[in-house]
């Protein structure tokens, strides 16, 4: 461990330490507010040591005995949670009182959680990814479970049950890979599936890599919320408290999908390897988008709905992970796991608002139910167009970055020759409109239940602003962050 | 023109919702600011209209943006343009936005709100005729699906939700295979843009070039099938027609002119401009390969529209219906691509892009003319009607023009699109052309029946004490008789630019 080994890891090391800083104010002070400016404004060290490592590093630098990484790559999806956190911990400002005197363990469970992401996202090493997927995971299943009613509880033990299982199994995945390569180093074992292709052997044919590489997807899968590991997702999203539910549903699943990302693009990313884990991947998408989306048509809570939503577009993005075995020059190559990286940056700015919203809406009303949105229009106008305008980004409607993200991924498709997988994406979409606007219809027919304006703080209010101009200045101008896209994938293929 | 002159005319309308939405909060203010909103943008495009250079043709007043959409792999440019096809369709737009805006008049429920989303999906129909990038031109004809969700939705009668909602989820299945289509052409080896025309003054090779005789991602005719269902059910044709009649039957007035007028006709325009404009010379599979296909759909869009426009007893129904009926003659020009032993006349093309414009100012016209008797008597239903002519000269001389026009008198326009359509597919598909010049006789017969049910007959003491229809009524009447009899008269005022467009748009 050096002093470079702690600078590499540094945006990680002040988030935990922002965590413990949490904790130690707590002991001190009484009131409850001045921890979360603490945690938000606190959160501006790992963003700036995130940003000097973006300008001072080479592209590959690689520390902590070769097991932690600070490429483009990890930086990108630091600035990505970083946010989120950030966001949810002010939009959460208000919420947050339900937790009665626990206000600084949530915080610094936020905080561990997220740590644990980043690490995920930057590690270069199989065990690495697991023991920061573990980080990540548990306070993970303690923040689900904060609100200690029945429902809460129970969409806490279900994450932490399910989130142990799916740990197993991507554990014997990694063993699997681990033994077929001889190392647990995500960029050594390509060198190892070479090796094998060099003496005529087919890698993928090798059961152990093949079976390696579905119990990984599988593994991770649970966080990505993929079909048919998507089962905890409505019971945790109704249950668990709505900033949770934002956190998890955008930084959980992108720190997951980053993971699968490099492990698939660096250590498996052989031309023959990737055309089987491709179809694999194509399969799954089909089938995790078409079962959230229908299983949402029926939903009355709005959160539970959302819960499905997050399945559909788990498989969204799973088609731009699919799309791989492109014409393999290099400009086509990357259009895949660009798509994918633009895709959940807007998925974050939206779902962000959409939640925000959300959260503004039934502090006052304290209903989840979508019925309870009736005429909410009246009662909320302008909380009700941005909630609005989140919903139809996720439906994919111009001019927001929801649709601009389905058409870099479905455009990658059929750039792999996966047509089939975008007709079946844009099918989709068309049946996402059924439940998607029947809530803006909700919001904007039906007749109110109550006269009684419905008012939000300040800080929610930022938060919601903020993240609905993300959605429409990144659906207007997308090409900055799509630059910024390009130069992070360039940190998993190489 | 200056550089971003249609860039103004497109935002224009939504600029004029932003400010609705940031200052007015006066009804009547908002109503006289939207009215003068859409005149203002309407004569800005006559201006367009008339600075629109005939003798020198191809794409005038492009606006460009090179980098919007820069990388590698999905290359797309703001760019916006008019030709000789597009230019008549804007203006159509243009006249039926101020139409719609001022028979909103009367409109008293949410008004701030109505009128923004009437401006906003002025402006997507506007950027859908004027965008010549292919994803702008996505972009903006999805955009259009939220005002026209939200219009009928919340100012429809009836069965307005169901029927909102039908429209959206027909509307986005079509574009979701647009869109599919537009990528895999898109991403086709060579082309890597997403110009739908060559435009060689700012050195653009648009994709109708690029894909002449080329192989494509995905075979050319799957594309054009993907394209086509898109156009097909906005226009829309037999067998997918069935959201309009109820979309129509349930949304406000000013909405059924608006989507009568000026939506369908984006159906057309891609129809010709993409169907028809970039699949003539494509490898394996030619427009004109499907020209019978076209050709029978349209046949069978003329009959069945109009033998269901017979029986129906709703008067906006029964216009609706007339629709898919008129719309078919459109396809119907357009079948004559394929031409007579190698030649083709434009004379087909040109009839269904006249026919486009006509059936925008009539329908229009008769959707605003029934939104005045259903003011008055509250009911549309036709047998509770009849004898309103006595009581209500006004609105019956509107009806009668309209009607007139509709089942193709000389001297108005919609003889004029029908007689050139008829005279470019006859030498092509004789037996069809006839079929379907059936459907001029039983639109006689529906709307002279509908009328003498309607108008005439002996008078209604039922609507003895309300008022015929009073000046400001009248104001959105006269502007679309005036258009229908002076097309009708003199159609070269719209056949001149149109003839322009579509030689450039034929290539062999």
């Amino acid at each position: 461990m050096t002093a470079h080994d702690l600078w590499l890891l540094s945006p990680e090391l002040s988030v935990a330490g922002l965590a413990v800083l949490v904790i130690i104010v707590d002991l001190i002070i009484d009131k409850k507010t001045p921890l979360i400016w603490l945690a938000a404004v606190g959160l501006l060290v790992p963003l700036g040591l995130t940003l000097a490592l973006w300008f001072n590093t080479p592209e590959t630098e690689i520390g902590v005995f070769g097991t932690v990484t600070a490429d483009r790559f990890a930086l990108f999806f630091h600035f990505l949670l970083i946010g989120t956190t950030g966001a949810v911990i002010i939009a959460g400002a208000t919420y947050s009182k339900k937790f009665v005197g626990f206000q600084g363990e949530f915080l610094a469970l936020v905080l561990f959680s997220v740590s644990g992401m980043m690490l995920l996202v930057a590690s270069q090493d199989v065990i690495t990814a697991y023991v920061a997927l573990e980080l990540s995971a548990l306070p993970a299943a303690a923040l689900a479970a904060f609100l200690r009613t029945d429902r809460s509880l129970e969409a806490g033990l279900k994450f932490l049950l399910l989130s142990a299982l799916s740990s197993a199994v991507l554990l014997y995945g990694l063993v699997y890979l681990y033994g077929a390569t001889g190392t647990t180093d995500i960029a050594g074992m390509l060198d190892g599936i070479n090796g094998m292709t060099a003496n005529g052997d087919r890698a993928f044919g090798s059961s152990a890599i093949m079976l390696g590489v579905v119990m990984v997807v599988a593994g991770f899968g649970f966080k990505m919320a993929m079909a048919p590991f998507q089962m905890w997702v409505p019971d945790v999203y109704e249950g668990a408290p709505t900033p949770v539910v934002a956190f998890l549903s955008i930084a959980s699943k992108s720190a997951a999908f980053a993971i699968v990302l490099r492990v698939l693009y660096t250590a498996l990313g052989t031309e023959g390897l990737a055309a089987d884990w491709s179809t694999l991947i194509a399969i799954l998408a089909a089938i995790t988008m078409t079962a959230g989306n229908l299983l949402a048509l029926s939903q009355r809570n709005i959160k539970r709905m959302l819960g499905y939503s997050t399945v559909a577009h788990a498989g969204y993005l799973l088609v731009g992970l699919a799309a791989v075995a492109g014409n393999s020059d290099s400009a086509d190559f990357i259009a895949g796991p660009q798509g994918v990286l633009f895709y959940l940056v807007a998925y974050a700015v939206t779902n962000l608002a959409v939640f925000f919203a959300i959260i503004a809406i039934t502090n006052t009303t304290g209903s989840d139910m979508i019925s309870g949105f009736a005429g909410m229009a009246r009662r909320a106008p302008l909380l009700s167009v941005l909630l609005a305008l989140g919903l139809l980004s996720l439906l994919g409607i111009p001019p927001t970055a929801g649709f601009l993200g389905k058409i870099f991924v479905f455009s990658a498709a059929v750039d792999s020759g996966l047509a089939w997988l975008a007709i079946i994406g844009v099918i989709n979409s068309v049946v996402s409109a059924f439940y998607y606007l029947r809530v803006v219809r909700t919001m904007f027919l039906d007749e109110p239940d109550s006269e009684e304006r419905v008012t939000a703080d300040i800080p929610v209010w930022a938060a919601t602003l903020v993240a609905s101009a993300g959605l429409l200045v990144f659906g207007i101008a997308p090409s900055s962050l799509l630059e910024f896209a390009r130069y992070a994938v360039f940190g998993v293929i190489t | 023109m200056f550089e971003g002159w249609l860039s103004i005319v497109v935002f224009l309308p939504a600029a004029a919702a932003l400010v609705i939405a940031l200052f007015l909060r006066n009804d009547s203010h908002i109503r006289w600011f939207a009215i003068g909103a859409t005149v203002l943008n309407l004569i800005l495009i006559v201006i367009t209209y008339v600075e629109y250079d005939r003798g020198v043709g191809g794409v005038q007043m492009v606006d460009r943006y090179q980098d919007w959409i820069p990388v590698d792999g999905l290359k797309a440019e703001y760019l916006l343009g008019i030709d000789g096809l597009s230019a008549p369709l804007v203006l159509l737009t243009g006249l039926l936005t101020a139409v719609a805006a001022f028979a909103s008049w009367r409109i008293t429920l949410r008004v701030r709100e109505y009128f923004i989303w009437l401006l906003v999906l002025s402006t997507s129909v506007l950027g859908v005729f004027l965008a010549l990038d292919f994803l702008l031109f996505f972009i903006f004809w999805e955009i259009e699906l939220i005002p026209m969700f939200m219009l009928i939705s919340i100012w429809g009668s009836g069965r307005n939700r169901y029927s909102a909602m039908k429209f959206v989820i027909f509307t986005l299945g079509g574009s979701a295979f647009m869109l599919i289509g537009i990528l895999a052409l898109f991403l086709s080896s060579g082309v890597d843009t997403f110009a739908m025309v060559s435009i060689p003054s700012e050195g653009i090779e648009g994709i109708p070039d690029l894909i002449a005789g080329k192989d494509l991602l995905i075979p050319a005719g799957v594309i054009w099938f993907f394209l086509f269902t898109a156009f097909a059910v906005k226009m829309p044709l037999w067998p997918v027609h069935s959201w309009l009649p109820d979309a129509h039957t349930d949304a406000p007035t000013a909405v059924s002119i608006m989507l009568a007028g000026v939506l369908l006709k984006m159906g057309g325009y891609g129809l010709l401009r993409i169907s028809v404009g970039m699949f003539q010379e494509t490898k394996g599979f030619q427009v004109q390969d499907v020209a019978w296909l076209l050709a029978t759909l349209a046949v069978i869009s003329i009959i069945y529209g109009a033998v269901v426009t017979l029986r129906q007893k709703d008067l906006k129904r029964l216009v609706a219906f007339s629709s898919v009926s008129h719309m078919g003659f459109v396809v119907l020009g357009v079948s004559s691509i394929v031409g007579v032993g190698g030649t083709v006349t434009h004379a087909g093309l040109n009839g269904a892009a006249l026919q486009m414009v006509t059936h925008g100012t009539i329908t229009g016209l008769m959707f605003l003319t029934v939104g005045l008797v259903y003011d008055r008597a509250h009911t549309r239903y036709i047998p509770d009607l009849g004898g309103l002519a006595l009581r209500w000269p006004l609105i019956t001389i509107s009806m009668v023009i309209a009607g007139l026009a509709s089942l193709g008198l000389p001297g108005l326009s919609g003889f004029v699109a029908e007689i050139t359509v008829f005279l470019g597919t006859y030498a092509v598909w004789p037996w069809l052309t006839a079929i379907g010049a059936f459907g001029v006789v039983l639109a006689a017969g529906y709307v002279l029946w509908m009328m003498q049910r309607t108008f005439f007959g002996p008078r209604n003491e039922r609507f003895q004490d309300i008022e015929d229809a009073n000046f400001v009524d009248m104001i959105p009447v006269v502007a679309l008789v005036i258009s229908i009899v002076a097309i009708g008269v003199f159609p070269k005022l719209v056949t001149e630019i149109f003839k322009v467009g579509i030689s450039e748009l034929v290539r062999i």
